[in-house]
């Protein structure tokens, strides 16, 4: 095996060393009723070029953008990557280093991290970001989970145009916490209903979660949500699925929000189908020592040069055990590499091109897409790169009319809401040519809708 | 030979301190539709400090950053019970493959049979190498798919109307474990426990107000659990069920299965045993296996077979979805990649290495470091500093390894050994890297005592020295700011 570099001579020579005779004796301490007397059944070991022929007849029984026109988006988004990003992240000295534990031979780790958390805080407008979580739906509910310690509060008020597969991972984390998870529906826009939102706070109250965008792609009035939530003395936790949008919406943290969960995936990580991606994960600074997750700091070393160090690990598993902010350990950490690595290439400039290039061809393909006979558009608030779709026809069939014509038109809303039964989400972004959304509105057109 | 030495390393200033006004590093694909823009009052202003950089900047920061990191690929990485073993190439090749890393993953389960049949067959392959009926691969990460083993054990229990609140630790456990237990809203009681856990130890504890028992097998000190076929018989008995942390699974590949030893459930670390990255702190991939009786409550959906089709399929008494969508796809395909290269007789012999490796650093080095646990251990071994003298102690040691050209080992873990200086060699090292590694090992317990100045001044062979730990904490400097 080439990984192994044991030789028989080798292995002659240690036995002897340590003292043992056979390999078998190494492994006295297992008593034999738990022994596996048999070979594992597994299928047999390949060879290189074997391996990558049946990962490549794996590969050719999907479809990508390579062989479809996707316009699949709900969290996880196709957008462009340079092609530095990959180069830079393959750097073994970064993907084969373990948690930098050891500052003085991680700081390349430590620095980038450190970055990181800056980048985090400008998009976000926050204070204090940390190392990064699992992704953008796990980070939601550990947000969830702070709030509730900063409040010692048991009611989170959880809006249903989150994107719902958030909205489950932040019940399965509450769960057995004996914590209260409440839905606040939409209202006829597509933004979280203000009205129900007022009837359902209390004091009772530790969060009110959003999506921003939403679920639907819809903008939330985050400072309204802000204001209702602050004035019940509740946090407001933005869930940001499309972190792309803060190249050009206002910043959760401009707009009043407590903490801000996200999802970096659009900075330079692939679909992948669906992962590994980069929760980030930003709050107030006041609020630190509640902090889940990773907290890289600046610091001196003994000649008075410039370093960074993992910091304030007493919130944090390891050290706090059952008391800790949370469990989380392995993080995403070549992930948040990665988003570092994208955002600097974009930077300021490219960050807030890219947003508007997404948001002028989501607003293309809708004026396109609502001129067709039997589409329509149910929200009227505005979106960044993503919009609901109503059409005469069943979803189903319309999407299996479309997918016959090498398009995949999007994500069927009926299972997750089944009042928009009749309703799908449509992703457009920058790698969308005018033609290939020109092509979903003539299918549509042509008899699909 | 000694591998560590100096060379010509090159400072770097932080992104932010090097940015210029109107420098770009992208190319956009200009706009083939009219511009849009959003109501009044929706839209920020420029982002204050974020980055302007060429691409040649961009290039020339990471590439440095990255030389004053040491990775698997820059040399030996001891770190007990974290198997830093050699991360395959070509599973990385595999995970870059288009038509697998460019797939949605809300694409139809009809569009997306690749991905789904590797996903199932993963599933399957893990369950046979642990011997358990079921596995999600959705956790994404260990302390995750402890989460959601927990959970699974939570929902068990209360399907049978238990409403046990407790959940028995011994303090040879990983620290997630304790945190993990309370996530899933459990009263954590500890163990104390001397290396091995006895049945006696934990009868004293299992009462009927227990809903379970964290295990790590073999444990953090490197030693197998020999009670544990009757510790699983006595804790089943009384209603519990045993969980075990996967953390150590590269000790028994092929040898013995954790769910032949009664185990009810327990987590995967792709990232340690299956030959994935570790990305300096992650993505991981933390997949988490159970028995018959538990599957059902497992987090989902799960990839399952119809014939020749693959499709996702959840439960009703499922304890839910851990992640947006299903775990970190990229990391299970290098593991994947990974036992596929290996075979049954290649994990298995992995195994025996890593054994093979361990015992042969303990042999090296007992004499020179005091050996607390006199047992024969597996795939790692616990040292102590208790004979170093000179007020040497093992962060010395493990600052001087650097100096030496080392990852140091983890340190100051387990906790029941005082100074524990944990070895995790793995079976992707040669016996010659073994030896210069011992060597340095022994050299430095021979400084200690002739000059102990090199090790309280250690390291001073990286860029940064020492660093200021407690100032970083009582004064938290966590971002960049524009001074």
């Amino acid at each position: 095996m080439r990984y192994i570099p044991h030789t028989s001579g080798d292995v002659a020579q240690m036995l002897g060393r340590i003292g043992v005779g056979s390999l078998e004796e190494l492994f006295v301490e297992i008593p034999a009723s738990v022994r596996l007397k048999r070979p594992l059944d597994l299928p047999p070991a390949l060879a290189e070029g074997e391996l990558l022929r049946e990962l490549k007849v794996l590969a050719g029984r999907n479809a990508t953008p390579e062989n479809h026109i996707s316009f699949l988006g709900g969290g996880a988004y196709q957008h462009f990557i340079p092609a530095a990003v990959d180069q830079l992240i393959s750097r073994s000295e970064f993907y084969t280093a373990y948690t930098p534990y050891q500052p003085e031979i991680s700081q390349g780790t430590l620095q980038a991290i450190f970055e990181f958390q800056t980048l985090v805080c400008q998009l976000t407008g926050m204070e204090v970001a940390n190392a990064s979580m699992y992704d953008g739906a796990s980070a939601c509910a550990e947000a969830a989970l702070m709030a509730v310690r900063l409040t010692r509060r048991r009611k989170l008020l959880v809006s249903r145009a989150l994107n719902p597969r958030w909205r489950a991972v932040i019940t399965t984390y509450c769960r057995y916490v004996d914590l209260d998870v409440v839905e606040v529906g939409f209202a006829a826009d597509g933004r979280t209903d203000l009205d129900d939102l007022g009837a359902k706070l209390d004091g009772q109250t530790a969060a009110v979660i959003a999506g921003y965008p939403n679920y639907f792609g819809v903008v939330e009035d985050l400072a309204a949500l802000a204001r209702l939530a602050q004035g019940a003395g509740a946090k407001l936790v933005a869930g940001v699925a499309e972190g792309v949008a803060l190249g050009l919406l206002k910043s959760p943290g401009e707009l009043g929000a407590d903490i801000v969960a996200g999802e970096g995936q659009s900075f330079g990580i692939p679909v992948s189908f669906g992962g590994p991606y980069v929760g980030f994960f930003a709050a107030r600074m006041k609020d630190v020592r509640a902090m889940p997750g990773r907290l890289v700091g600046e610091t001196l070393d003994r000649d008075g040069k410039r370093g960074f160090v993992l910091t304030l690990a007493t919130r944090e598993q390891h050290i706090r055990r059952e008391k800790a902010t949370s469990n989380i350990c392995s993080n995403q950490g070549l992930c948040a590499l990665t988003a570092t690595v994208f955002l600097s290439l974009l930077g300021k400039q490219g960050l807030r091109e890219l947003a508007q290039q997404n948001l002028a061809k989501a607003a293309y393909a809708k004026a396109q897409l609502g001129g067709v006979e039997g589409v329509t558009l149910p929200f009227a608030a505005p979106v960044f790169n993503e919009f609901v779709v109503r059409t005469a026809r069943p979803v189903k069939d319309l999407l299996a009319v479309l997918e016959q014509q090498g398009i995949l038109g999007g994500i069927p809303l009926g299972t997750d809401y089944p009042e928009l039964a009749d309703a799908f989400l449509v992703c457009v972004t920058e790698q969308h040519r005018r033609n290939d959304i020109d092509v979903l509105a003539q299918a549509l057109a042509g008899g699909a809708a | 030979m000694i591998v560590g030495t100096s060379g010509l390393v090159l400072n770097e200033k932080l992104l932010f301190e090097h940015s210029d006004a109107g420098r770009k590093g992208y190319s956009l694909t200009p706009l083939d539709v009219p511009a849009a823009d959003l109501p009044d009052g929706l839209c920020r202003e420029e982002i204050a400090g974020f980055p302007e950089l060429s691409e040649v900047d961009v290039v020339r920061h990471f590439t440095r950053l990255s030389t004053w990191n040491y990775g698997v690929d820059s040399g030996f990485y001891p770190l007990g019970s974290c198997t830093m073993k050699y991360n395959p190439k070509v599973n990385e090749l595999a995970a870059r493959l288009p038509g697998l890393a460019d797939v949605h993953p809300a694409t139809p389960d009809h569009l997306a049979q690749g991905t789904l049949a590797m996903m199932y067959e993963l599933q399957t392959m893990l369950a046979e190498i642990s011997g358990f009926a079921a596995v999600s691969v959705q956790p994404a990460a260990g302390a995750h798919g402890e989460l959601a083993g927990m959970l699974t054990v939570r929902a068990w229990h209360e399907a049978q109307g238990s409403k046990r609140r407790k959940v028995l630790i011994p303090d040879t456990a990983h620290g997630t474990n304790p945190a993990t237990a309370a996530l899933a809203g459990y009263e954590v009681v500890p163990i104390a426990s001397e290396g091995v856990l006895t049945l006696e130890e934990v009868e004293a504890h299992m009462t009927d107000e227990v809903a379970a028992l964290m295990v790590t097998n073999p444990n953090t000190l490197g030693l197998f659990e020999t009670n544990i076929a009757a510790i699983c018989e006595l804790v089943h008995a009384r209603g519990g069920l045993v969980y075990c942390d996967g953390a150590n699974l590269n000790a028994l590949l092929g040898i013995a299965r954790p769910g032949d030893m009664g185990i009810d459930v327990m987590h995967f670390n792709l990232h340690k045993t299956f030959a994935t990255p570790h990305g300096g702190g992650g993505p991981g991939s933390g997949p988490v296996g159970v028995s018959a009786a538990l599957a059902p409550f497992l987090p989902g959906p799960r990839v399952v077979r119809d014939g020749e089709a693959f499709r996702f399929v959840g439960t009703q008494e499922s304890v839910g979805r851990m992640l947006a969508f299903h775990g970190n796809f990229g990391i299970m395909l290098r593991a994947f990649a990974y036992i596929r290269s290996m075979g049954a007789a290649g994990l298995k012999h992995a195994t025996e290495m890593a054994v093979l490796n361990a015992n042969y650093v303990r042999a090296r080095l007992e004499g020179g470091y005091h050996l607390p646990y006199a047992t024969r251990s597996l795939h790692e071994v616990v040292f102590s500093d208790r004979d170093l003298p000179n007020d040497c102690h093992t962060l010395d040691v493990a600052k001087r390894l650097i100096d030496y050209g080392y990852h140091p080992p983890t340190i100051y873990f387990p906790l029941v050994v005082k100074g524990a200086i944990m070895i995790e060699p793995t079976e992707t090292e040669s016996q010659e890297t073994l030896d210069e590694f011992c060597d340095a090992m022994l050299a430095i317990a021979k400084e200690a005592e002739m000059s102990p100045d090199l090790l309280h001044a250690a390291p001073v062979r990286t860029r940064t020295r020492r660093l200021d730990e407690t100032a970083a904490a009582r004064q938290p400097r966590l971002r960049w700011e524009e001074r």
